[in-house]
């Protein structure tokens, strides 16, 4: 602060001022953080992989861990549930929140900051921590509901082919994600003029909804529907807490037998939910350069 | 959907079932007994790795977001990195887990490297400890941090640099008074949401120490699946409103700092 004000005072004397100090910008701790941070998430993934190919028996290398993945013994259920479970939570979260913050950036700006807390609530509370009220919730069918229809929904719920239970769940997990996904696609997006024009050129509510609202939207009903989705791919603490066997839990109960097709299957995962982000926003970015130009 | 399973929480963490006639009353010997013994432990445990591994996260993740962001011809560095950064932080858990196992676990891949070949051993280190788990907690923390605090910093103008360049202000200086605090707001909250990540994380502790490592998250689990000790249910609701109550002092520090931030600046 006195440099700096003795520079103003300076500029001001009758003294010539001073030259202006050259720029010294050292990027020398930018490669270095680059590099070390590199190689700490480098090499677990590349360790990973050495420890699924090479075949111990004859020293060479083998891909029989990965192709064993498909085949192994209740992979198929365990991940056609968790696709299931990702699916019907992307739909419901995309339900619920696409109008809802439609409606209040149109509508109810006065919510804005309401809404935001609500969302950002499940942040705070920590999913064990939420699990374990759920148990206590679902327990009161055999206690208090038993014989009425309120205990069979709630064992429906928890049919364990497809657990509604963990889809509610998932949807409440899912909330922060999603609506900072969608609430980024409607701040850049000029929403009041262009569903004005629509409701002036005579589209109903629905129609303004699916032919204008979600095409400009796309892009971030895209996001939230896959952050949602690879959330729910992931999710190892209400499912294993709950009893439910989906993707994750399998992949904990095969480790013990078979350590290396767990760890193939989990390199996997982590590369191909990478590539698949990769190319949502490798699809992101063409479509803006098209628009731009 | 929230509001309810905590709700009960709240309420069934003050019942307590009798050993023998199995009779439930209203009773504070759930919360009176997670605040002792190796609940008590748990919760330092799980306080200190959540405390150490927010610090950490939030100053490597910093670094690396603004070396990133700085790069020349960094658009795919940056897309790599930010993508890589979606899948770690939400993903995250188990599959982390099982590649840290692979690598430095007691069968791992830079384990044997570096005993058998290179005949260093790991120096102490044990992938199954507090050290072994904030390892792999960074390795999700850091791209959490990565996420949140890029937007942030795409908020600092370029030209705030340059006028503090142009005025003779020193890199230290500019950080000390102009991008210091304008940031100062965004990272502490950045901070705030590692800890209460790493306070909440079960997937990766679960699969990599079992429940070894006095942890809340495995004390939890641990009461929730306890068929022997009756009332363990009981205890296991205590243990997570415990676990609620932390996370939400937290964030009504991170409000009080938020407003006191934003009143100074203004």
């Amino acid at each position: 602060m006195t440099a700096l004000a003795e520079g103003v005072a300076g500029a001001g004397s009758v003294e010539p001022p001073a030259p202006v100090r050259p720029v010294r910008r050292r990027g020398g701790w930018r490669v270095a953080v680059l590099v070390v941070l590199g190689l700490y998430f480098a090499i677990p993934l590349a360790a990973s992989t050495w420890f699924t190919v090479r075949d111990r028996g004859a020293g060479g290398f083998t891909a029989e861990h990965y192709a064993g993945i498909p085949g192994a013994e209740g992979f198929a259920a365990a991940f056609g549930r968790s696709l299931a479970l990702g699916a019907l939570t992307v739909g419901l979260a995309l339900l619920l929140m696409v109008p809802t913050i439609v409606l209040v950036e149109l509508r109810l700006p006065r919510l804005r900051t309401t809404v935001e807390l609500l969302t950002l609530m499940p942040l705070v509370v920590p999913p064990i921590a939420l699990v374990v009220g759920v148990r206590s919730v679902l327990a009161w069918a055999p206690e208090h509901f038993y014989g009425t229809p309120v205990a069979e929904a709630m064992f429906a719920l928890q049919e364990p082919a497809l657990p509604w239970i963990l889809v509610l769940v998932y949807v409440v997990l899912a909330l922060p994600f999603v609506y900072r996904a969608l609430d980024a696609g409607v701040r850049g997006a000029d929403l009041r003029t262009l569903t004005e024009a629509a409701r002036n050129l005579g589209a109903s509510w629905p129609r303004v909804l699916v032919s204008v609202v979600l095409p400009v939207l796309r892009t971030s009903v895209l996001n939230a529907s896959f952050l949602a989705f690879a959330l729910v791919l992931g999710e190892y603490t209400v499912a294993a807490i709950l009893g439910f066997e989906t993707f994750p839990t399998w992949i904990v109960r095969i480790s013990g037998s078979q350590p290396q097709l767990s760890v193939a299957v989990s390199v996997l995962s982590l590369v191909v939910t990478w590539g698949l982000l990769l190319l949502i926003s490798a699809l992101d970015r063409r479509r803006r350069i098209e628009e731009t130009s | 959907m929230l509001l309810l399973p905590i709700a009960v929480l709240a309420i069934e963490a003050f019942r307590a079932t009798d050993p023998t006639t199995f009779e439930e009353s209203w009773s504070t010997a759930s919360i009176a007994a997670v605040t002792e013994g190796p609940y008590r432990r748990a919760y330092l445990g799980s306080l200190q790795l959540s405390a150490v591994t927010a610090v950490l996260g939030a100053a490597l993740g910093l670094a690396l977001a603004v070396a990133v962001l700085r790069a020349r011809r960094g658009r795919l560095l940056r897309r790599l990195v930010l993508t890589a950064s979606g899948v770690l932080a939400n993903f995250g858990g188990i599959p982390l887990a099982f590649a840290f196992l692979a690598t430095i676990g007691n069968a791992g891949v830079v384990t044997a490297l570096l005993t058998d070949t290179l005949g260093l051993g790991l120096g102490g280190f044990s992938l199954y400890s507090m050290t072994g788990l904030a390892l792999v907690y960074l390795y999700f923390l850091i791209p959490l941090m990565v996420l949140t605090i890029t937007p942030a910093l795409e908020a600092l103008r370029p030209q705030w640099r340059e006028a503090a360049d142009n005025l003779g202000a020193s890199s230290w200086q500019y950080w000390r008074h102009v991008g210091g605090p304008v940031l100062a707001p965004p990272v502490i909250g950045a901070t705030m949401l590692l800890f209460a990540s790493s306070f909440a994380a079960y997937a990766t502790a679960k699969a990599l120490v079992g429940s070894s490592v006095p942890l809340v998250t495995l004390q939890i689990a641990d009461a929730l699946s306890s068929n022997v000790v009756v009332g363990a249910e009981n205890l296991g609701k205590a243990l997570a409103l415990g676990m609620v109550v932390v996370v939400g002092l937290v964030m009504a520090f991170y409000a009080w700092v938020q407003r006191r931030t934003q009143r100074w600046m203004t």
